[in-house]
């Protein structure tokens, strides 16, 4: 999986994903600060439920879904992450809800 | 919110194409807006370079001179009074040149004379069994990651053929995080079949003795590197836990918590097969791509392109194309005469020439296999939008259904949210007659704009967007 380089370590934001706080570095995507706490899976698929993860970081591939707090879906590769931002994993059920 | 900007030339991309092209029409007098997804200038080839060079140098060693190399670039955009708008993303080129963007403050409509489209490549989807689960990524992919973030991707798989997999299998040693394994696609038939090429690509000698180098580099790196890899395929739960394959010596399976897939780039056209742009099939990079003449000029004489996804040729020949169209846009615009065009791109098409020199060397030995172009496991995904597996498409073929626009209607295959960026080449293949490799064109979708997702609400908020440049009337019946 993915590890921060030393040098690259300067996690000073915290973030939630699914409930759990996180730590990220400014400047991070949604998808790198997620990947570097070790998580792969960010959602199920919309048409079969399967486990869904980035695959193409480039905003091309929209298998990186997550659910912002006001149950908006964004593509975790081309969203910042921000200081006590909330995020779920994307589920086609509660998709479109507030949290 | 709707604010409407005016300017001279909107360039649409902010990697190598991109920014030369803003820098050399900016410096020669026209208003420049240069539009683009990422927070910063660079595109996927420099991705956050001005960061990485300043404040991560042991990143940016491990990177390597040819990502360095693109910092001068970017400076030289900088200073060059070019309007830059990142993060914002241009869903729509309507018929008459107005763009459609979506950024951090909603949606807008701007307008300019002229336009420069140069989106540049995506990786080729590599449709294998189980790529759809979390921890099959691209190479190019984990390689963002690098670049963006600093993050190394420890002990992966890295599987596929073409530059970049030898390169990030060298930049990941370089960070302290060596793959487990480099499976390579390549094998002895596609050395032969490059020799032919060699001769015309000795003028690039300095280019071939780098892959050569990186290769030689690799083996002795410790590493295991397998040549003549087939049937990868990822297996796993919730995620990939291992990888299986076939080589010479028979069926293997390795543990990986982390497979990276590559194999070569195509181009990134769908904003402008949108727009109506013609395309043209590519027999030898195996891909789609815009018709356009040596200044980048399109079908449309309000659109120009550049860079690789007008046709893969690298970052080099990204940036000189770039230059090329730039003169001919101060040309249009009034700027610079004719013979100050033309002689000022001389030297540009030169440049030009050389580097895309080596690539019938590079596409004959990198061609995709087979199986990748046109899976045979029945159970492999793909369109992974809509979950439509192999099975089912063949059985749509049994049925008599003549295209991709047609197996869409029946299978929902390229009706989701990546609107077939990943599936098109795939389904065209599997639905195309027999023999489908022999340089036959396959179909695609036909694509409508959003090129990228906006909301309903984004939409009603704006007004100036003429009619689309396509074909709609079929939609406006209904």
């Amino acid at each position: 999986m993915f590890k921060r380089l030393p040098e690259a370590d300067e996690a000073t934001i915290e973030f939630h994903f699914d409930g759990q706080a996180y730590r990220a570095v400014a400047g991070d995507s949604l998808a790198a600060a997620l990947l570097a706490n070790g998580i792969g899976q960010f959602g199920r698929n919309a048409a079969d439920n399967s486990p869904r993860g980035p695959h193409c970081m480039i905003g091309n591939c929209f298998d990186c879904l997550v659910l912002l707090a006001d149950g908006r879906t964004a593509q975790a590769c081309l969203t910042p992450v921000a200081a006590g931002m909330r995020v779920r994993p994307y589920d086609p059920a509660t998709a479109g809800s507030p949290e | 919110m709707n604010a409407t900007v005016d300017v001279e030339l909107a360039v649409i991309g902010g990697g190598p194409a991109g920014l030369a092209a803003a820098t050399l029409a900016a410096e020669g007098g026209a208003s420049v807006l240069l539009l683009d997804e990422q927070a910063s200038p660079g595109g996927q080839i420099y991705r956050n370079i001005e960061a990485v060079c300043d404040r991560r140098p042991a990143i940016a060693a491990a990177l390597g001179d040819d990502y360095r190399g693109g910092l001068e670039l970017v400076r030289a955009f900088r200073r060059s009074g070019a309007g830059y708008r990142p993060r914002a993303s241009v869903w729509e080129i309507a018929g008459d040149g107005a763009l459609a963007v979506v950024g951090d403050g909603g949606a807008e409509v701007l307008r300019a004379r002229r336009l420069l489209v140069a989106t540049g490549a995506a990786e080729r989807p590599v449709p294998v069994p189980g790529w759809t689960l979390p921890g099959v990524m691209t190479v190019g992919a984990a390689q963002t990651l690098l670049k963006a973030s600093g993050l190394a991707a420890g002990e992966a798989v890295i599987a596929g053929c073409g530059p970049l997999v030898l390169l990030f299998a060298l930049q990941s040693i370089a960070v302290g995080a060596p793959p487990r394994a480099v499976l390579l696609s390549e094998g002895f038939g596609d050395y032969l079949r490059a020799l032919p090429h060699l001769p015309r690509a000795v003028g690039s000698l300095d280019l071939l003795a780098k892959g050569w180098g990186w290769l030689r580099q690799l083996k002795s790196s410790g590493v295991e590197v397998v040549t003549g890899v087939s049937a990868v395929a990822a297996r796993g739960g919730s995620a990939v836990d291992g990888v299986g394959f076939i080589t010479g010596g028979g069926r293997r399976d390795i543990d990986a918590g982390l497979l990276l897939l590559h194999q070569g780039l195509v181009p990134n056209g769908h904003l402008l097969r949108a727009a109506g742009c013609a395309q043209e099939w590519d027999p030898a990079q195996a891909c789609w791509r815009t018709r356009r003449n040596s200044w980048g000029a399109t079908s449309r004489n309000d659109i120009a392109v550049a860079g690789d996804c007008a046709g893969i040729g690298g970052a080099l020949a990204a940036a000189e194309a770039g230059r090329l169209s730039a003169l001919d846009a101060l040309y249009r615009l009034g700027h610079i005469g004719r013979a100050a065009r033309n002689g000022r791109a001389l030297p540009m098409a030169a440049a030009l020439r050389r580097h895309l020199r080596p690539r019938p060397l590079l596409e004959a030995l990198y061609r995709p296999p087979a199986e990748v172009l046109r899976p045979t496991a029945p159970d492999t995904v793909v369109c992974r939008c809509e979950g439509v597996r192999l099975a089912a498409l063949t059985e749509l073929r049994g049925l008599g259904v003549p295209g991709p626009n047609q197996a869409k209607a029946f299978s929902r295959c390229g009706m989701g949210p990546c609107q077939g960026r990943l599936c098109e080449a795939t389904v065209g293949r599997l639905l195309s007659d027999e023999p489908p490799l022999a340089g036959r064109t396959p179909q695609t979708y036909t694509i409508r704009p959003p090129a990228r997702p906006v909301t309903v609400g984004q939409v009603a908020a704006l007004d100036g967007l003429a009619e689309p440049a396509g074909e709609v009337s079929g939609m406006l019946d209904r």
